[in-house]
């Protein structure tokens, strides 16, 4: 194996592991505020992958200009996470808080559920792709490889950026501190004021957002079929549970470490590649249950 | 009490009935048995507080170990394959359950659900041994070592399953009344002072984890045996999600619940396929928020729910905000 | 006491000797159960299968149905997993009173079927599945296969690569990870090891079925750079395999080979480049060379456009298949039993032997219950007419060339597979035409 084949393996990964950081630390904000376990998250990334997929073909069918995708992707994101995520929050979530976990679990299950279905029932069960965006961008050579620029560069800088901004919106911002307040302590929050309800409304908006972000940033190089939302979720729960639930940046390493695992299973064990999350998340929960970067912190009991 | 039991004796003489009203629906009641099996399973940890949403583990581990022993030629005989195979996921509790009784809460269910997609994947992927994706054959086995024809095997293994699953109920429902059974609902409700008491909590919780896989175990043997098929699938989460699920909308208040969640899961899933086969899972899932937000005690409590009042202590624990 | 008795056990044998007489009447109406993937990435095949149905009996019941009784079909979930689909089938069966079942798409699901159309003495049209172990490793009374199998596939996908790129040094092959993607390369690699011993497979990959991403494999491939790259994935797999590998330059890379790429051509649109060789399990396609222009084929085309706004994939066309075999079969066995409706054992024998047009050939049914499909592969070209990839230089496979022999075992037949067979006189050829 020449150590360029290394590189290129990493490479891959890079790219595999920016995707799940999006939708896996929306799911890890959620659990951080909300303590729920959403099951769901899966299908605001398919919901997502679809909606922005739609978009980019009809705008390409208005013969619109092919960069308008962009910001068509992160539309149809804060639409699904505002629309169908506020829309879950509100109706459902809202009335099981302070309920029995399994409860808010079932629940979330149950969502997703339905979902699978409507997502069948609106976009259909034939493949649907749009990988206009990925071409626009082109290709670069490393090694005599060419890897799309989409994919090598695009995607990990909007992780990137998406990590940053979350640690600046949760430390500098008002609405940002209110919510980690919330976090801490709920009863000490509400005494100084802070809207929990509104806190937990846009806390959960947020969180589907970044799953549908998830999935957009993918339907340019992955072709949707039913069933996407599923696979993505038990993967999501394997990079949050490994970083500790509800830690962001731990969810940014864990992700990276699954991606990277994962493509280099493709070279030396390809038998092995699917196993690679739950093995890392099995090992890492034995060894330190509460995840890779949880320090002990007082939960309410 | 008497009300469970009358509970219990009503679904019973239900389902003695039923397969000679309406012989299509014995296999169909056969699976709804093994399900509510694999759901008292859950019911027992839900006791502790505790839900994993990985007993699809337990109920494809022993179903495999039947299709394994009976594609070979030894081991040909439904009264050895099922308790074997449900021993041999009861020795995989007991192993899991070894390091998993650390474990609370989120992280139970968590871990619970991250071994047995490590199980899952390994049947996908082992394709020359377990034949991947599209699964194994069960050939029919003999019964108390007479070959039958399908319609007497199937009748026989209903009520087989029948016999097993009121003696399970039976069991369990003593086992929740003992000492250990007890204990198990203070894990729930206070740990710390169990230990006080001088009691391990995790001696406790690993009784029932290993109760709970037996039980599973013993659901997956038998779905084996009388579907004539297993595949990945019987391991993958939305299955072990569905066990939950099934617990839930019985109610977990009393050892027939499970049962009756499992029937009533069947039902709606057979109307839902004639009436609406392309959106089946929306319907379940409708049907599961309803009851969350309605009937939280599920079936069972409906059915047993308005007597309570007066005999609060043999009831479920009420939802207590955590 | 004793007469009492004697005219009860008289009364019940009445009742049994009237059974069969009664069966024989013709009923009111004949339920199909069709076991189809409604939800799953499989739906992709599943529900085209089902719209194709829908149209098939619906024609059918307009021209009287089958012997004059009008036909229903009942639809079954194969998406919901193995087991569930079992107690379906059975419930369709038992209780809607099917008589006839078509399962089913999946090699697993046909595979878990077969046994269970025998206890329910049921007869079984094997409508869309592939694996070619099912007639060779079991004797199964009531099912039937209306098209070819994986064997007659690969076979035909072999001898065209042959034919078309004799002198290729290297392959590698990316294929989905269950029975069907290791077993049809298992077969193709029989093949090729007795056409070419000399070739290097240079890479073996087997990726989760559903996996969204292949940039690792595409990047293995892209370093290895083997002359030919075979995948025999479908659906949304093959979809994003193609898409990404187009984004990188693989497919100008490599000559590609993608026996199931009939079904995914149209969604492909312009990713699909020119010279990649493609197939569709059969010798369906809607611009069939020989019968592209039929006053049938042209019909169905425009009636499954009205209704889907796509054009028609392979599983419809094998659709057509299962809905003419069955009625063909029940009017020769009904023809045979001098009119009256035929009973479900003479229905299956009725299969033996059965010869029947299908929209793009002629499907005959063999003693061993395994159809005689002709095979049709092509190197895509780039046309006007059509905003996607068509076929030209198109051969046809005739199927008992392509088919392994009543009594052998596929994997051995390929082994011992003889370099005449790529120039075989028998096989036809055409080039794309208006």
């Amino acid at each position: 194996m020449p150590p360029e084949m290394l590189f290129l393996a990493a490479l891959d990964g890079l790219a595999y592991g920016s995707l799940l950081f999006l939708v896996a630390v929306g799911l890890s904000l959620i659990f951080g505020v909300l303590g729920v376990l959403n099951v769901a998250h899966g299908s605001f990334y398919a919901i997502g992958a679809y909606v922005a997929a739609s978009a980019v073909l009809a705008a390409a069918g208005m013969g619109l200009p092919t960069w308008l995708a962009f910001p068509l992707f992160l539309i149809s994101a804060i639409l699904v996470g505002v629309v169908v995520g506020g829309t879950v929050e509100a109706l459902l979530l809202r009335r099981i808080y302070g309920k029995e976990e399994v409860l808010q679990l079932l629940v979330t299950f149950a969502v997703f559920m339905i979902l699978e279905d409507a997502q069948k029932v609106v976009f259909g069960t034939q493949p649907l792709f749009a990988n206009a965006p990925m071409n626009w961008l082109g290709t670069i050579e490393v090694f005599g490889i060419y890897y799309t620029n989409y994919q090598l560069i695009l995607i990990p800088l909007v992780a990137l950026a998406v990590l940053v901004g979350l640690r600046l919106f949760l430390r500098r911002t008002s609405f940002g501190r209110a919510i980690v307040a919330v976090t801490q302590d709920r009863e000490a929050a509400m005494a100084m004021g802070i809207n929990a309800t509104r806190i937990y409304l846009f806390t959960f908006m947020i969180g589907a957002s970044l799953a549908a972000l998830g999935g957009a940033l993918s339907s340019a190089t992955t072709s949707l079929t039913p069933g996407i939302g599923s696979g993505m979720i038990v993967l999501s729960f394997a990079v949050a549970a490994t970083a500790g639930l509800g830690r962001i940046e731990g969810a940014a390493v864990a992700a990276l470490m699954i991606g990277l695992g994962r493509s280099a299973a493709v070279y030396f064990a390809p038998e092995f590649d699917v196993l690679i999350p739950y093995l890392i998340m099995v090992v890492v929960l034995l060894i330190k249950p509460e995840g890779l970067f949880t320090t002990l912190q007082t939960r309410k009991v | 009490m008497a009300r469970q039991y009358l509970i219990g004796a009503a679904l019973l003489i239900a389902l003695i009935v039923f397969p000679v009203v309406s012989p299509w629906s014995t296999v169909i009641l056969t699976v709804a048995l093994c399900e509510g099996l694999a759901a008292l399973g859950i019911l027992v940890l839900l006791r502790a507080g505790q839900v994993s949403f990985g007993h699809g583990l337990f109920f494809a581990f022993s179903a495999y170990v039947v299709a394994f022993m009976a594609a070979a030629s030894f081991g040909h005989e439904v009264l050895l394959l099922v308790p074997i195979a449900t021993a041999a996921s009861g020795l995989v509790a007991a192993l899991v359950g070894l390091f998993i009784v650390r474990y609370r809460a989120i992280f139970f269910g968590m871990l619970n659900l991250a071994i047995s997609m490590v199980f899952f994947s390994l049947l996908e992927k082992l394709f020359s041994v377990t034949g991947g994706a599209d699964g194994k054959r069960v050939p029919r086995p003999t019964l108390a070592g007479m070959t039958l024809e399908r319609e007497t095997f199937e009748f026989w293994m209903f009520y087989i399953t029948l016999a097993l699953a009121v003696t399970a109920a039976l069991g369990v429902a003593r086992y929740l009344l003992s000492p250990g059974g007890k204990a198990l609902e203070a894990i729930k409700s206070n740990e710390t002072r169990l230990e006080y008491l001088g009691v391990s909590s995790r001696k406790v919780l690993y009784g029932a984890y290993l109760l709970s896989g037996l039980l599973a175990g013993l659901g997956g043997a038998i779905i084996a045996l009388v579907s004539g098929h297993v595949t990945p699938e019987l391991a993958y989460w939305v299955r072990s999600g569905e066990f939950v699920f099934i617990a839930i909308l019985g109610g977990v208040g009393g050892v027939a619940g499970p049962f009756l969640g499992a029937l009533m899961f069947q039902i709606i899933r057979g109307y839902a396929a004639v009436h609406a086969p392309e959106t089946w899972h929306a319907v379940l899932g409708v049907m599961l928020l309803v009851i969350i937000f309605f009937a939280p005690s599920g079936l069972y409590g409906l059915i047993a729910g308005r007597k309570r009042k007066s005999a609060p202590k043999e009831t479920a624990p009420k939802e207590t905000a955590p | 006491m004793a007469i009492k008795r004697s005219a009860a056990v008289a009364f019940a044998l009445g009742a049994l000797m009237a059974l069969p007489a009664l069966a024989q009447d013709k009923p009111k109406e004949l339920v199909v159960g069709i076991a189809t993937f409604l939800s799953g990435p499989a739906s992709v095949f599943g529900v085209p299968g089902k719209n194709a149905a829908d149209l098939f009996f619906e024609e059918l019941n307009a021209k009287g149905g089958i012997l004059g009784v009008p036909v229903k079909p009942v639809y079954v979930d194969e998406g919901a997993g193995t087991n569930q689909l079992i107690s379906e089938y059975r419930r369709v069966v038992q209780d809607q009173g099917a008589q006839v079942m078509f399962g089913a798409i999946s090699s697993g699901s046909c595979n878990a079927l077969a046994p269970v159309a025998e206890d329910l003495k049921v007869v079984n049209v094997m409508w869309d599945c592939g694996t070619q172990t099912i007639f060779e490793e079991g004797k199964w009374k009531y099912s039937v296969r209306t098209q070819g199998h994986a064997g007659a596939e690969m076979m035909a996908t072999l001898l065209y690569l042959m034919k078309t790129k004799p002198d290729f040094k290297t392959i590698a092959v990316v294929n989905q990870d269950y029975a069907w993607g290791r077993e049809s390369w298992a077969l193709f690699q029989a093949g090729l090891k007795a056409l070419k011993p000399d070739v290097k497979i240079v890479a073996e990959l087997f990726p989760k079925f559903g996996a969204p991403d292949f940039s690792t494999e595409i990047t293995r491939l892209s370093a290895l750079r083997p002359d030919v790259v075979l995948s025999t994935s479908w659906g949304g797999d093959l979809d994003t395999f193609v898409q990404q590998a187009a984004a990188r330059g693989l497919l100008k890379q490599s000559t590609f080979v993608l026996p199931l790429a009939e079904s995914s051509m149209e969604r492909l649109g312009a990713v699909m480049p020119e010279g990649v060789i493609v197939g569709g399990r059969g010798d369906h396609y809607f611009l069939h060379p020989k019968h592209k222009n039929s006053a049938e084929m042209q019909s169905f085309v425009k009636k499954y456009r009205d209704k889907t706004n796509v054009y028609p994939i392979y599983p419809t066309f094998h659709m057509n298949q299962a809905v003419t075999g069955l009625a063909k079969a029940y009017e020769k066995a009904g023809a045979a039993n001098g009119g009256k409706w035929p009973t479900k054992e003479q229905v299956i024998a009725a299969f033996e032997g059965l010869e029947f047009k299908s929209l793009t050939g002629t499907i005959t049914i063999r003693s061993d219950h395994q159809g005689l499909e002709d095979q049709l592969l092509g190197t895509t070209k780039r046309v006007p007419e059509y905003p996607f990839a068509v076929y030209d230089k198109m051969a046809l496979y005739p199927g008992k060339l392509v088919t392994t022999p009543v009594g052998e075992k596929s994997l051995e037949w390929f082994a011992k597979t003889k370099l005449d067979l790529v120039n075989d006189k028998s096989i036809e050829t055409f080039d794309y035409s208006k």
